[in-house]
């Protein structure tokens, strides 16, 4: 049977988005998502509470989750499937793709960048990486368990194309931050 | 809580508040970029904020406190108005005072009062495209904005200085979004321009009419366009507000009478009632002393 989705799909959908809104406004900074859902897994509740948010037909995704979170996205975002290179949203649970394989957009549509949604193991602030860039009053800190460790490199060596870019946004079960594109890092 | 059950929650319907919610968020991720999205229409006509009123519609939760204010005042027709669609179709709380808000949408002010990190300030923006008067095709102010080709902008400033010996732009001020994009803070006075600077709330804005909507993420540079033997100057009338004497805040200056009798006020009401109130409460005090 399929897993339901928002209880309350406006004042959920509406209350994740301020968390997300708030997470890409003050990047580093942990939120956490009173969802309420139990999504399939491998999908942990924040993870899909972002897709949820913000995902719908006019967004095409493409994901690496396997097939029974594939049926229940479908489901509930109604969304149409796609290569990674042409989605507006890719979620990874497993390690993510090359940020060069993403939609970056354009110098004059720079928004046409992907939304990258990376599940990761777990989120803590105040220790680990170093954080500076709008949003940020002086630095924010934050500690990443469970992403590959090309991903800063890989990240930094996109800035130069800057408005183009990617920007993420990290889920480990209720919790989430964010890495807009203009977030500078350095390993704490 | 009255809100009107007739209505969605804040009135947009789901789908459009994905697509609105969708560009807020590239819009914080790319300072000052103007995001085109697909304005609805709304049972306001344009020049009444229908591009701010979407932000919010998006953004506002039941559990925020509103604000609106309309060249610094709550009490205009306008402010009013938006005031009272949001209380119908939301059902939020409302607010006159500046520190009980959580989201104050505004039209041609930002408060005296320092805002903070758990408010939002959403601006109604006419035109969002600050080279409009100077470049009229959209394809070319797009072309500018990707090479951060701002020499046009550079061009008119210094020819406004070589005019009239100063800058004479005195709204709709110039800025630059974290050293990379101009951009329009909608028709406040250049007064307001430094309080954009390192503001640590968040500022969203919304042009209906243009489709745009653009944002600068707390804490992030703003600075007004000057140069070396020109630095910006805000402009404030010296003068003192007549109701509560403050010397710092943004004046208007209103007639008293049909014999050209004239007197300068805040234009922030509630800045200025609260100064009011707070020097009543201070003489009570001492004459109870
Ligand atoms: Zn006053």
């Amino acid at each position: 049977m399929m897993r339901p989705g928002f209880a309350d799909p406006v004042q959920d959908a509406q209350s994740c988005f301020r968390a997300v809104l708030e997470a890409l406004s003050r990047p580093g900074r942990v939120q956490t998502l009173a969802s309420g859902l139990t999504p399939p897994a491998p999908l942990h509740p924040a993870t899909a509470a972002v897709l949820l948010t913000l995902a719908d037909a006019e967004t095409p995704l493409h994901h690496d989750a396997g097939a029974e979170a594939d049926a229940w996205l479908r489901f509930h975002c109604g969304c149409p499937m796609t290569a990674a290179g042409s989605a507006a949203f890719v979620l990874a649970v497993t390690p993510p793709p090359a940020l060069a394989t993403l939609q970056a957009g354009t110098d004059e549509e720079p928004e046409r960048g992907a939304t990258l949604v990376i599940q990761v193991e777990a989120l803590e602030a105040g220790s680990g990486w170093r954080l500076r860039g709008p949003g940020i009053e002086a630095e924010h800190r934050l500690a990443v368990r469970g992403l590959p460790d090309g991903f800063l490199a890989d990240r930094a060596a996109r800035r130069g194309l800057f408005p183009r870019g990617v920007d993420v946004i990290l889920c480990a079960g209720d919790r989430i931050a964010a890495l807009p594109r203009t977030t500078l890092i350095e390993e704490g | 809580m009255n809100r009107d059950e007739a209505y969605n929650f804040a009135y947009l319907d789901e789908n459009t508040k994905r697509m609105i919610r969708r560009a807020l968020l590239k819009a914080v991720a790319i300072p000052g970029h103007q995001v085109p999205f697909g304005a609805r229409e709304m049972p306001l006509p344009y020049g009444w904020g229908t591009g701010g009123i979407q932000v919010t519609a998006a953004v506002l939760g039941a559990g925020d406190v509103l604000k609106v204010i309309d060249q610094g005042a709550d009490d205009t027709t306008n402010a009013v108005s938006i005031r009272r669609f949001f209380n119908r179709v939301a059902g939020v709380e409302t607010t006159t005072h500046t520190g009980d808000a959580t989201i104050i949408q505004t039209r041609h002010r930002i408060p005296e009062a320092a805002l903070t990190e758990a408010q939002i300030l959403v601006y109604q923006v006419p035109m969002p495209e600050p080279l409009f008067r100077l470049e009229p095709r959209l394809a070319e102010t797009k072309r500018m904005h990707a090479l951060a080709d701002y020499g046009l902008m550079h061009v008119k400033l210094y020819e406004d200085i070589a005019r009239h010996g100063h800058i004479a732009t005195s709204y709709s001020y110039p800025v630059m979004v974290d050293g990379r994009y101009l951009m329009s803070p909608s028709p406040i006075p250049a007064f307001d321009n430094p309080k954009m600077d390192r503001m640590p709330a968040l500022q969203l804005f919304g042009a209906g009419r243009e489709k745009r909507i653009y944002a600068v993420p707390p804490y992030t540079e703003v600075r007004s366009l000057d140069f070396e033997d020109h630095p910006f100057r805000p402009h404030r009338a010296n003068a003192s507000c007549e109701l509560c004497g403050s010397r710092s805040s943004y004046l208007d200056e209103v007639v008293t009478d049909d014999r050209g009798g004239r007197m300068f006020v805040c234009s922030d009401t509630d800045y200025c009632e609260t100064r009011q109130e707070d020097q009543q409460t201070e003489n009570a005090k001492g004459e109870a002393a």
